[in-house]
């Protein structure tokens, strides 16, 4: 494996996204979004103001689950099965450049792109609150942008291998959407109902662990441990047992999230 | 399997033994057995759905065969040792479509990396292929033409050993068809060897020292275009005028030789005779003098040679 040759499909990954303007335009989706939670989160209380950060953060986590999972894999869905449609792959692996380079050179682009995009649109908002609301604790903020890296790579992860499983882009984005509504509204619902069909009694013990199944139930657990307001609003550490309760272990979770898919791409993607 | 290491310099530019790839039941290419020579300007010709893609895609190691060995330059076309010769070879592939939104340069650019080559070399090619004053656009502002000529562009980069050009011509115009294969004569100077095909069978025919016609799979024939013929024994073809008042003397004439399905056109006479009758119907022709006002003995085309080979 040649480094040089990922760095260079990187570069050109991540300096197409610049230029199309994909990185700015995500970045203002990000702003926007968090800006209006910033202002308007409270409204339920019966105010309207700019809060701080962590109420801010506590709002953002219920609803970036849905979003970041969704940009993620609107970006990387095409990766390779749109070489593959536009003809420029034979191309590529004509030259000397492995599948696996080619692979991984496309994912680490993808995800400098998605990854800048995040910094840049909550790092402005962040920078707003702290500026008008005084509120420097900036240790949530850092665990909750991590955390959302974290959750889009795994979901750009999974969209590169649907890029590789899938036979054109038409399937490619058919499945990329079924993925996001089996982890981000259905499974939680399927795990709900196993809950409540066991009667509570058997599985008390081994069901938070399905969680893990899931990475944005992982990005849940990880944000509520950072958080006591979180902790609050779920309810979650009456369930999520204390052997999951450590941040480090959830964030390995999460590479496992990020590794896994990748390597069945890999294993996939064959002559 | 063991990977030899690449360019010992005895080793053929191509070797190809019992290739073959079957996708289930369809056995797209079928016990291929090739050798083309180093600075050989090699065809390979087939109807649609022959192969001929297929083991295009096996001889650069993009699709591993179901059995055989392919080598280049004594190489194995899979595997870490194969990535010194990738180096070396420059494909075109068939219809290629390549970035929109980067211009000209930042494709070559981009390839040259990739490929190891020097970036330096880029505005060089772009010149020797004639996308000079388009450098600076973007592709998606090129013509059908300029997307091909940048697509040869890019497999000349790092003075490719061997060039692989599918369907080279597609969607240039006469001018650039005729650029196109006065840079591949530059190359062939230079000992490149080069693997072309095309539908366009009469452009092949001048262009290379040997081919293959591929037929199910199967490569029903391999050897110069000259070969073929004899090897086909097609008859000739005989194309006559006779003068005003000659008609009657070579009437009689046609008829002492091994002439069929003749047919006369007014004072024109078409008609096909033996390879070896050749001599007898010169000597024929030469004896009528002035009775005859002009005449033309045609070869079979490739054309001929495929379709006969191939059916």
């Amino acid at each position: 494996m040649e480094l040089r040759q990922i760095l260079f499909i990187a570069l050109k990954e991540l300096r197409d996204r610049l230029r199309n303007r994909w990185v700015l335009a995500v970045s203002l989706v990000f702003t926007v979004f968090a800006l209006v939670i910033a202002y308007f989160g409270g409204a339920q209380q019966g105010m309207v103001g700019l809060r701080s950060i962590e109420p801010t953060i506590t709002s953002l986590v219920s609803l970036v689950i849905y979003l970041i999972p969704l940009i993620a894999l609107i970006l990387g869905f095409d990766a390779i099965v749109g070489e593959r449609e536009r003809g420029s792959l034979d191309l590529l692996l004509a030259l000397p450049v492995t599948r696996l380079e080619l692979l991984l050179g496309k994912y680490f682009g993808l995800a400098a792109a998605l990854t800048l995009s995040m910094l840049l649109g909550f790092g402005l908002v962040a920078g707003l609150l702290v500026w008008q609301t005084g509120s420097a604790s900036l240790e949530p903020l850092a665990g909750f942008v991590s955390s959302s890296v974290l959750l889009g790579l795994a979901f750009l992860s999974l969209a590169v291998m649907l890029s590789v499983l899938a036979s054109d882009r038409t399937r490619a984005s058919g499945l990329a959407i079924a993925l996001w509504f089996l982890f981000v509204l259905v499974f939680d619902l399927l795990l709900l109902g196993l809950l409540v069909g066991l009667g509570g009694d058997t599985g008390g013990a081994w069901l938070p662990y399905l969680l893990l199944l899931n990475p944005a139930d992982v990005f849940r657990i990880l944000n509520v441990f950072s958080l006591e307001e979180v902790r609050n609003l779920y309810g979650l550490t009456s369930i999520v047992p204390p052997a999951l309760a450590k941040p480090w272990l959830m964030a390995l979770v999460m590479l496992g999230w990020i590794a896994a898919p990748l390597a069945i791409a890999q294993w996939r993607f064959r002559p | 399997m063991e990977n030899s290491s690449p360019c010992p310099t005895d080793a053929p530019a191509i070797q190809v033994r019992g290739a073959s790839k079957h996708y289930g039941a369809v056995r797209a290419v079928d016990g291929v057995d090739l050798e083309i020579g180093r600075g050989e300007v090699f065809g390979l010709i087939g109807h649609n759905g022959a192969g001929k893609s297929t083991l295009f895609k096996m001889l650069l190691g993009l699709v591993h065969p179901t059995a055989g060995d392919i080598r280049i330059h004594g190489a194995q076309v899979r595997g870490s040792g194969f990535r010194a010769v990738r180096r070396t070879i420059g494909y075109l592939p068939e219809n290629v479509v390549l970035y929109d939104n980067l211009t000209g340069m930042e494709t070559l650019r981009y390839f040259a990396r990739l490929k190891g080559a020097p970036v330096g070399d880029c505005a060089g090619v772009l010149e020797r292929v004639g996308l000079a004053d388009a450098a600076r656009r973007p592709v998606r502002e090129y013509s059908k033409g300029m997307r091909q000529r940048l697509g040869f562009a890019q497999a000349l980069l790092g003075a490719p050993q061997v060039l692989f050009l599918d369907e080279p011509t597609t969607g240039l115009d006469p001018e650039a068809i005729r650029g196109f294969y006065a840079t591949l004569r530059a190359l062939r100077e230079q000992g490149v060897t080069m693997i072309l095909s095309s539908h366009i069978l009469a452009e092949l025919q001048e262009r290379v020292d040997r081919l293959a016609i591929l037929s199910a799979g199967r490569v029903q024939a391999v050897g110069s275009v000259q070969a073929l013929r004899e090897r086909m024994a097609l008859p000739l073809r005989l194309e006559l005028a006779t003068s005003r008042s000659g008609a009657a003397a070579v009437r009689a004439a046609i008829g002492t030789l091994p002439v069929s399905s003749q047919r006369w056109q007014g004072a024109r006479f078409f008609g096909h005779f033996p390879r070896e009758a050749r001599m007898a119907v010169l000597a024929a022709l030469a004896g009528l003098g002035s009775d005859l006002q002009d005449f033309r003995i045609h070869e079979p085309s490739l054309e001929d040679v495929f379709f006969g080979f191939a059916d």
